[in-house]
């Protein structure tokens, strides 16, 4: 037991991390219209005390490596309390201080590339509020309140993605993240249940009754589900279900393309460098959950969605969904690296990827800007005169992202590739994951030559009355694809270096994409021994583990290979027009337009659960209409024919007898009136009759 | 015949003689002596149960008489001069001809 007064101040005070943006959010959505100028210094100012926060936690744990929590009841429920709490240990400080800080980059970067939108205050309430929920989820200690800040995240990443509703593909493609990552989070829901039912506690760490800890996991191990399987491994399965949602892998990948078209901060924030990564946080989170049978369903779909995600990202043609594909890839590298290796070896990509991804988005970001809202890669070329500074931090994103040797990439990926190069199982994952290597370095060396290098593929664009027109509303003129192919026009007219609010957090970003690898490098595994808790020394012999060098020469020579196939695709022979023909087009247009449909995936959803869906519910609709709808028909119908039997009833019987006795009484009032005629001897008369009457009735009555 | 009877006769004979006045009369006033005619009837009724009854001697009818009495004088003078404010209202004393109160 630990006395209150031990518990360091920042762990009793950690809640403060996630809840400074949310009261941020809260504030600026109740601040008014005019005011609203002031949500993005809230949100930005609240984000930097969460950072200072989250930097004191991060040292708190670098001095003392231990899972620190503090729990309090929440509510009762029957007999029971529903606990909940929060922890600090060193992954989730690794988390704080990453989400915080691109958060914060990106909140700045935000302040530029949503100058011109009148709806920035939505938009920072918005963005600090998942700001919030996230850091909830970082800190949760409970699976309970992790799972309701996921939700909260959710709903923030559909409001975000949505952002510019008034455009069908924005609005549609906020529904389809929602209900896609729906699907997952039944999963999760299930097994959240599950695991409650045979632990008694979501709380990952309670002093040793926490379902994290030894007790709990030996119990639910006594148990066998269906199939024979321990039923931990069916509780990890169902939670990595809510995982594969969130991070967007097979076959729950399609909500994270489309997820695009919200605004690019959002992307960079959202859907690459934070919200995408929790499922992968969330699986490190339960990693004791995970059996090893569990542990290799996560490595093999993440083996595959590497794969699968980098094929599809080589022919796409717009700049954030090609971004958009590796990071699914990415993630799919992630989950490999927790399959095969353990918590340090997907955290650790997990960490750098959020770094030189959203360098990447923003960048993006930054040229789409300047390009005034264009999208197509066709329609860029040779903005690397136009856009130094962007380009040279591009350029330092791309290199960590293909893993070229030294940068921060190359450090992660490779630690995942050796991971799944030693791997027990199979070698199936370290096959896939090398190919996606290379399929990765192919596809953004595609990228840079098509935005960066080349001639401007501009300079013959007409701009017509509409793309003038376009250009003074540009949020309605962005379409997910612009095709030159189908007679759009181009409307880049002046591309321009972004102004220094954008280009400042690139700069910081692009520092860290090429020396974040070197805190987790085999000569200083600083961050794998900071996850376990134990201290790094530095030591060459990192890299004399065995199969190590050969790992790190063959994914050299892998980048170096992709590098030399996208240089001779597309680089070698500039791209001169927009409406000239992919390289790849030309040599396999078969493949390539079926990468290009992003293999047909959504099609085949289409066709299988998404009409199944719809038929099922034509079907409910056909039920609801005809056979309950009926039955409520005729029950109306029924009530309606009482009712007119009532009412004949009432008019005729009830109504026709009332007025009948009315009428009798009247008229024997009228008869009975004749005899009040006024005349006092008349009354007398009666009286004297009967007066009379009665005496002779007496007499009479003597007598007898 | 007992002197009872005799007085009963007597009196029977005044209230059917006020009650033929009474029902006959047009003119109000004489309806109004037909009444006073048959509350003496009844006065005298009073006297003669007294004076031939069981206790003579004390003056029990005597005073229901005289209280009688006066309560007729009273209501002789409220009677009159209602006939008379009726006949202020409607310049006649014919009982027939006063009909508005009839339903």
């Amino acid at each position: 037991m630990m006395r209150p007064d031990s518990v360091p101040w920042i762990v009793r005070h950690l809640w403060l991390i996630p809840v400074l943006p949310m009261v941020a959010a809260g504030l600026s959505a109740l601040l008014k219209k005019a005011q609203r100028k002031m949500s993005a210094g809230l949100a930005i100012g609240s984000m930097g005390i969460a950072f200072v926060l989250a930097l004191m936690a991060f040292a708190q744990t670098l001095a003392q490596p231990v899972v620190r929590v503090n729990n309090f009841p929440w509510m009762q429920f029957g007999n029971q309390w529903i606990v909940l709490g929060w922890l600090l240990d060193p992954l989730a400080a690794v988390m704080l201080v990453m989400v915080t800080f691109v958060g914060l980059l990106i909140f700045i970067y935000s302040l530029g590339y949503m100058a011109h939108d009148d709806n920035r205050g939505r938009f920072f309430c918005f963005l600090s509020l998942f700001a919030g929920a996230m850091l909830g989820v970082v800190i949760a200690n409970s699976l309970l309140l992790l799972f309701m800040c996921w939700e909260v995240v959710g709903l923030t990443s559909y409001l975000l993605i949505g952002f510019w509703f008034h455009r069908p593909a924005a609005a549609a493609a906020a529904k389809k993240a929602y209900i896609t990552t729906r699907v997952g989070d039944l999963g999760l829901l299930i097994g959240m249940v599950w695991l409650y039912s045979q632990t008694g506690t979501l709380l990952f760490f309670n002093q040793g009754t926490g379902c994290l800890e030894q007790g709990a996991i030996a119990a639910m191990g006594a148990h066998l589900a269906m199939g024979g399987r321990a039923v931990s491994t069916a509780i990890g399965l169902l939670i990595f279900c809510g995982a594969v949602g969130k991070s967007g892998q097979v076959p729950l990948h399609v909500w994270l393309p489309d997820a695009m078209e919200g605004p690019t901060p959002v992307s960079a924030l959202i859907h690459a460098a934070t919200m995408v990564a929790a499922g992968v946080y969330l699986v490190a989170r339960v990693y004791p959950l995970m059996t090893a049978s569990a542990l290799e369903v996560v490595a093999w779909v993440g083996a595959i969605t590497a794969i699968f995600a980098a094929c599809i990202a080589v022919a796409q043609n717009d700049i954030k969904r090609i971004l958009a594909y590796s990071t699914v890839s990415q993630l799919g590298y992630m989950m490999l690296g927790l399959g095969v290796g353990g918590v340090a070896v997907g955290m650790f990509h997990l960490i750098t990827h959020a770094f030189f991804k959203a360098l990447l988005f923003l960048g993006a970001g930054s040229v789409i800007h300047g390009c005034t809202e264009e999208q197509d890669i066709r329609n860029m070329g040779g903005l690397r005169r136009f856009m130094p500074v962007t380009f040279a931090a591009y350029t330092a994103g791309m290199l960590a992202l293909c893993g070229f040797p030294l940068f921060a990439g190359f450090w992660s990926k490779d630690a995942i590739l050796h991971a799944a190069h030693g791997w027990g199982v199979s070698r199936g994952p370290f096959y896939l994951g090398a190919a996606g290597a290379l399929l990765t370095t192919f596809y953004m060396t595609r990228q840079m030559y098509y935005v960066f290098f080349g001639p401007q593929r501009v300079t013959d664009a007409t701009v017509s009355a509409a793309a003038v027109a376009k250009h003074a509303i540009p949020a309605e003129a962005i379409e997910p694809v612009v095709s030159p192919r189908q007679g759009e026009v181009c409307i880049i007219t002046d591309p321009h270096e972004s102004p220094g609010v954008m280009t400042g957090p690139l700069v910081i970003l692009a520092v860290f994409a090429v020396l974040l690898g070197f805190v987790g490098w085999p000569a200083w595994p600083w961050f794998q021994s900071f996850l376990a808790g134990k201290t790094a020394m530095f030591d060459w012999s990192g890299f004399s583990e065995p199969g190590l060098l050969p790992v790190m020469m063959t994914s050299t020579l892998i980048v170096f290979a992709g590098l030399l196939l996208g240089w001779w695709f597309y680089g070698r022979k500039p791209i001169v027009r927009a409406t000239d023909p992919d390289a790849l087009e030309r040599l396999q247009p078969g493949i390539f337009h079926a990468l290009a449909n992003r293999l047909y995936v959504d099609e085949f959803y289409g066709v299988t659960v998404i009409a199944l869906t719809r038929f099922l519910a034509g079907f409910a609709s056909w039920l609801d209409r005809w056979v309950f709808g009926g039955l409520v028909r005729l029950v109306a119908w029924l009530a309606i024919g009482v009712g007119w039997l009532d009412l004949g009833v009432d008019k005729f019987v009830v109504n026709g007898g009332f007025d009948e006795g009315c009428r009798e009484v009247a008229r024997g009032g009228r008869l009975l009136s004749h005899l009040q005629n006024g005349r006092v001897q008349n009354y007398l008369r009666v009286l004297a009759a009967a007066l009379v009457v009665l005496t002779v009735f007496l007499l009479w009555g003597h007598r007898g | 015949m007992t002197p009872l009877a005799g007085c009963l006769l007597v009196s029977a004979l005044l209230f059917s003689i006020g009650l033929a006045g009474a029902l006959t009369r047009r003119n109000a006033i004489l309806v109004l002596a037909g009444i006073e005619l048959m509350l003496n009837a009844g006065n005298l009724n009073f006297i003669a149960f007294w004076r031939f009854g069981p206790h003579p001697e004390f003056l029990t009818g005597m005073m229901f008489v005289i209280f009688s009495i006066a309560v007729a004088a009273a209501e002789a003078a409220v009677g009159l001069a209602l006939i008379l404010a009726i006949y202020r209202h409607a310049h006649t004393s014919d009982v027939s001809e006063i009909t508005e109160m009839k339903g």
